[in-house]
C-alpha cells in the first residue's frame, strides 16, 4: 500500500514535466540552418511571406520538443534537402566537400613536385651577395679598374 | 569554372511549354501521372485521372498575396465548371498543409487542392513562382497559361477553347 502510494506521488510529480514538452532546440540555432525555398537564401536573412511561415513551422516544432536535428529531418522529409542551408552527402552536392578537398590534394602534389627542382636548381652566377659559386680571379681590365676607384675614394 | 556554369545553366528557368502553347502546338500536359497527396492526405490525385474534363491547374501557395486575390475568381470557374464535368485542381506550392487548409476554409474554396510539398509536378511546369495557372482540355492538353494572377477574362476564353478543342 505504501510503495503504491510513493509510486502514485512520484507519478504525479513526474506528470507536468512529462506533458509539457521542453523546448530542446533554440530558434536561432534553427534558423540558420535552413534554407528559404523559395528566395534561396538562408532563413535567418530572409524577408518573405514564405520565410515567415517558415519560421512558424520552427517554432511549432520547437514548441512540441522536438531537437534540432529532428526538425531538420522533419523538414526535409516534408519540402525535400533542399530545405536545408547545409550542403547534402549525395549527388552534386557532393561537389562542395569533395572540391575544396582535391584542390588542397592537387596542391600539395604541384609542391611536392616542384620542390625538389627548385632546391636542385644552381644559383645564378655571381649572386647578389658574393657568396654563392667558386670565387674567380679577376682579370686584368678589372684589376686596373679597382684600383682606379680605390683610388679615387682614397682608400 | 565549369561548376559555376553547370549551377547558372542548371538554376534556368524552363520555357519550352511557354513556347509550344504560345505557338498553339497544344502540348500534353506535364506530369499527367504524377499522384499527389491530397491536402488532408487521405488519397493521392494524378492529372491522368481527370483525363476527359476540362482541368484548371492553378499553382499556389496561403503565403502569396497574389494567391488570395484570385481565389474568389476561380471559385466562381469551379462553380460554373462543375456543371460541365469540368474542375479547378489547386496544388499547393511549398506551403504548410495546416496553413493552406486555413486558406481554403477562408476563401471557402470548394475545389479540390493538392500538395506538391517536395515539386514533383510544379517544375515541370517551369513553375518557380506563384500563382500559375494552366488550362487543360479534355485530351489533357495545355491550351493556355498564365503565369501571375489570372484574371476572369483570361479563364473565361480559355475554357471556351479547352471546350471546343
Amino acid at each position: 500500500m505504501r510503495a503504491a502510494v510513493l509510486a502514485l506521488l512520484l507519478l504525479l510529480a513526474l506528470a507536468p514535466g512529462a506533458l509539457a514538452a521542453e523546448p530542446k532546440a533554440s530558434f536561432n540555432d534553427v534558423e540558420d540552418e535552413v534554407m528559404c525555398d523559395t528566395c534561396n537564401v538562408p532563413l535567418n536573412i530572409a524577408d518573405s511571406d514564405r520565410a515567415e511561415q517558415e519560421r512558424q513551422i520552427i517554432r511549432r516544432l520547437i514548441a512540441q520538443g522536438l531537437t534540432k536535428d529532428q526538425i531538420k529531418d522533419r523538414l526535409k522529409a516534408q519540402y525535400g534537402p533542399g530545405i536545408l542551408a547545409t550542403p547534402q552527402d549525395s549527388g552534386f552536392s557532393l561537389a562542395v566537400w569533395w572540391v575544396p578537398v582535391a584542390v588542397v590534394v592537387a596542391l600539395l602534389a604541384l609542391i611536392a613536385a616542384l620542390l625538389p627542382r627548385w632546391r636542385r636548381r644552381d644559383p645564378p652566377d655571381g649572386g647578389d651577395d658574393g657568396a654563392r659559386g667558386p670565387a674567380r680571379e679577376l682579370t686584368a681590365s678589372e684589376t686596373r679598374r679597382l684600383e682606379q676607384d680605390l683610388a679615387r675614394y682614397d682608400v | 569554372m565549369s561548376l559555376l556554369v553547370y549551377g547558372v545553366v542548371a538554376r534556368r528557368d524552363d520555357t519550352s511549354l511557354d513556347s509550344a502553347v504560345k505557338k498553339g502546338q497544344l502540348p500534353a500536359a506535364p506530369g499527367s501521372g504524377v499522384a499527389l497527396p491530397t491536402l488532408d492526405g487521405s488519397s493521392r490525385q494524378s492529372l491522368a485521372a481527370l483525363r476527359g474534363k476540362v482541368v484548371v491547374l492553378n499553382f499556389w501557395a496561403s503565403w502569396c498575396p497574389p494567391c488570395e486575390d484570385e481565389a474568389p475568381v476561380l471559385e466562381r470557374v469551379q462553380r460554373k465548371l462543375e456543371s460541365s464535368g469540368g474542375t479547378v485542381l489547386g496544388v499547393t506550392y511549398k506551403d504548410d498543409a495546416a496553413s493552406s487548409r486555413d486558406f481554403m476554409r477562408k476563401h471557402k474554396l470548394s475545389y479540390p487542392s493538392l500538395r506538391d510539398d517536395r515539386l514533383d509536378l510544379a517544375p515541370k511546369y517551369g513553375t518557380t513562382k506563384l500563382p500559375e495557372t494552366f488550362v487543360l482540355d479534355k485530351r489533357g492538353r495545355v491550351v493556355a497559361m498564365s503565369r501571375g494572377e489570372v484574371s476572369q477574362d483570361f479563364l473565361t476564353r480559355a475554357i471556351d477553347r479547352a471546350q471546343s478543342s
